[in-house]
């Protein structure tokens, strides 16, 4: 009885079942047509960019790339709630939520190639950095809705993380700030099973991870992350009461990350391939698809029209990624501080001798000279 | 790429008023015209609101500002900082409190992979314009993680500014400087000083990243921070009745270092000792004694020697006064410096 409202349902909110079929539920309305033709046309293109990006790591242009494989309907739902007004606080696996969001894939996938730790402007798209320590970026997002409110600004943020970023101490911290100061966040966790190779079990003995929430004092909700539909419905409903004045809220998607961590990853190890087969068929493209292909909004031309799109993509990374990065080596010392110290001229000093001396030997050498663009 | 917040901010000087009063009065004052002048300046940590803060530092903020400027956070130093870090991101610049240094060490993965980084992982397009106040330091008796100095790591982070003033002056002036400033800053309060007294001119504005020369001085050059400086002048007036003309330079800035300065006075008098209460390791009086062997060695009539903390954790209340650098231990650093007259 207590705080009923607070507590997540037993099972996740699920509005297209596997079959393609509609599921009625009182609370959330199956979002309209075009919102999933939308939906739709951005997972056909996260799964090719998804697919691009693999090859890119096999051909060496990537050093490292973790997919999104599975968990598009995440990524795009994740995306497409917000607002002009609104942020978003990605980690290292939610590439297609930042290029959803507008951002260039070869621009997001800067960290991944290793030119630079961040590559587009944050500013510009409402996305923060991608992080890569665990849960530590929940904090900045509080922070940022914390600072949003103090200013009576219209913004939500939303902040996404695994499910091993739950077992993180500022996993903890940044629920119970959001609580306690009652901002503007919706936390959305997709829990893919497994944090590299250790599966959810390890991670939690709670009945699920949305049931965290009400320890914390606020909502929480379970979603099937492979239905984009209930990734838009719950996800959405969260974003408004935020923006309404409710406060936070956490949101844990049910999804399976069907490739690898990562390519460094072997992940015959510790699961087997029929569990993955068995994920296969929930494959988010392939319900919405059975769902959209019955209601009669998608046909063969705007199926072509789509996949054509997100070749163009997957085009533009290629060329993008196969094209080496002219690097100026001052930009080390460029951004470390506004002011450059006396200590980081003299380092800068000594490293552009070594730059002038190699590049008299062999002039095919990065010029030490800024190639201009920077302030 | 575009810098959409203002986040270069020169400091304006309050009303020049020369008042004598404590460090923790000239930091509260410091605070409080911060506030007052600067509509983006938030305060925030554990007790920092009704209480004042354990040391009393942010007394009355609250009161006379509001909770939206001054406030008290859940217990957890992570979410302090963490969350400072959003609230930057989003053109605001936190003030917030640490309680004791070494309860800052929850923060610390906060201070070293988001504070230190995010300016140069954002390309300049996200800059972290905050202030982390932290007491440090022993000398009050305090029982064990109360007492710690941990400016090496700090010093040791790329990105980070780290600061310490040692009179109520520079403890107001480097305070405004600060928040001020553009990029993160780690202010070292030390603790032991917070009652001590002295003229505060809010008029006088500080620059971060300069050493300051606190007593002139011909024949050797003391080089502290924080609590040792006074501990230096005091060892500095006890070798002028020897008959020793002892220099003392405040470096007040720990990152960046005022290498010129210090530089310059070393080989102004050809001898010098580093003075600093922290552990003596892979510390900041190493660093300094480094810079000073690199840069002034055929200047120099004896080795750089040191005077720190033992490589041990801090000392309990009771042996602190083994522990904690003296005059006596400093008199007789200096004494070891090849004096030739000696001879």
């Amino acid at each position: 009885m207590l705080h009923d409202d607070l507590l997540p349902r037993d099972t996740a909110v699920n509005l297209i079942g596997e079959d393609g079929s509609v599921i009625a539920d009182e609370r959330y309305p199956l979002p309209d047509t075009d919102v999933l033709l939308r939906a739709y046309r951005g997972l056909v293109e996260g799964r090719r960019i998804n697919d691009q990006a693999g090859a890119l790591v096999r051909q060496g242009r990537l050093a490292v790339y973790p997919s999104s494989h599975g968990q598009e309907a995440c990524q795009v739902g994740a995306s497409m709630v917000l607002g002009d007004t609104d942020w978003l606080f990605p980690t290292y696996r939610d590439s297609v939520a930042v290029i959803a969001r507008g951002v260039d894939p070869a621009d997001a996938l800067v960290l991944l190639k290793g030119d630079w730790h961040s590559g587009y402007d944050v500013r510009a798209h409402r996305v923060a950095p991608q992080t890569t320590p665990l849960a530590t970026q929940l904090l900045h997002a509080v922070g940022f809705a914390q600072a949003a409110k103090h200013r009576g600004e219209d913004t939500v943020v939303v902040a996404l993380c695994g499910d091993g970023a739950t077992s993180e101490g500022d996993f903890h911290e940044a629920m119970n700030f959001a609580a306690v100061f009652h901002v503007p966040v919706v936390f959305f966790v997709q829990n893919n099973e497994f944090a590299i190779s250790v599966p959810l079990s390890r991670q939690t003995a709670a009945p699920s991870l949305a049931h965290k929430a009400i320890g914390y004092g606020m909502p929480g909700q379970r979603v099937d992350g492979n239905d984009v539909a209930a990734v838009l419905a719950v996800l959405g409903d969260a974003v408004a009461h935020a923006r309404s004045g409710g406060g936070p809220s956490l949101i844990e998607a049910h999804t399976y990350r069907m490739q690898a961590h990562t390519n460094a990853d072997d992940d015959t190890r510790y699961r087997e391939r029929a569990e993955v087969q068995a994920w296969a068929a929930r494959d988010p493209l392939l319900r919405l698809r059975a769902h959209l292909r019955d209601a009669g909004v998608l046909d063969d031309d705007t199926e072509a029209q789509f996949a054509a799109g997100a070749e163009k993509i997957a085009e533009a990374m290629r060329a993008a990624l196969n094209t080496d990065t002219d690097l100026d080596p001052e930009d080390l010392f460029r951004f470390v501080t506004q002011t450059r110290s006396p200590q980081l001229e003299e380092q800068w000093a000594l490293l552009r001798g070594e730059i002038e001396r190699a590049s008299a030997t062999d002039p095919s050498l990065t010029s030490p000279t800024p190639t201009g663009g920077h302030r | 790429m575009t810098i959409a917040h203002d986040d270069i901010r020169t400091v304006s000087p309050a009303e020049p008023e020369v008042t004598t009063m404590s460090m923790a009065a000239a930091l509260n004052r410091a605070l409080a015209d911060a506030i007052e002048s600067d509509p983006d300046v938030v305060v925030f940590g554990e007790d920092v609101g009704a209480l004042g803060g354990v040391f009393r530092i942010t007394d009355g903020l609250t009161a006379r500002f509001g909770e939206d400027r001054c406030f008290d956070t859940p217990l957890a130093e992570s979410g302090i900082v963490g969350t400072a870090v959003g609230m930057a991101m989003n053109g605001m610049r936190p003030v917030v409190e640490m309680q004791f240094d070494a309860f800052a060490l929850p923060a610390f993965e906060q201070v070293v992979s988001h504070v230190a980084k995010l300016g140069n992982r954002t390309r300049g397009g996200m800059r972290m314009p905050l202030v982390i106040r932290i007491p440090f330091g022993g000398g009050i008796g305090g029982v064990e993680h109360h007492c710690d100095s941990s400016e090496a790591y700090y010093a040791h982070t790329p990105g980070l500014t780290v600061v310490s003033p040692s009179t109520p002056q520079d403890a107001y002036s480097l305070l405004r400087a600060a928040i001020a400033f553009p990029d993160p800053v780690i202010f070292l309060e030390p603790k032991k000083l917070y009652w001590t007294k002295g003229e505060v001119d809010t008029s006088v504005v500080a620059e971060i990243g300069t050493a300051r020369i606190a007593r002139e001085g011909r024949d050797v050059t003391l080089l502290a921070y924080g609590a040792a400086v006074p501990l230096a002048l005091e060892a500095a007036e006890t070798a002028a009745t020897e008959g020793r003309s002892v220099q003392v330079v405040d470096v007040r800035s720990l990152s960046p270092f005022d290498d010129a300065t210090v530089t310059g006075a070393v080989r102004s008098t050809g001898r010098a000792v580093v003075i600093a209460e922290a552990p003596g390791y892979a510390s900041v009086a190493s660093e300094i004694q480094a810079r000073v062997f690199e840069r002034c060695f055929e200047y120099l009539a004896a080795p750089v020697r040191r005077v720190t903390g033992f490589d041990v954790p801090f000392a309990p209340p009771k042996l602190e006064h083994w522990y904690l650098p003296d005059v006596d231990r400093v008199l007789d650093a200096i004494d070891s410096l090849h004096w030739d007259e000696d001879a």
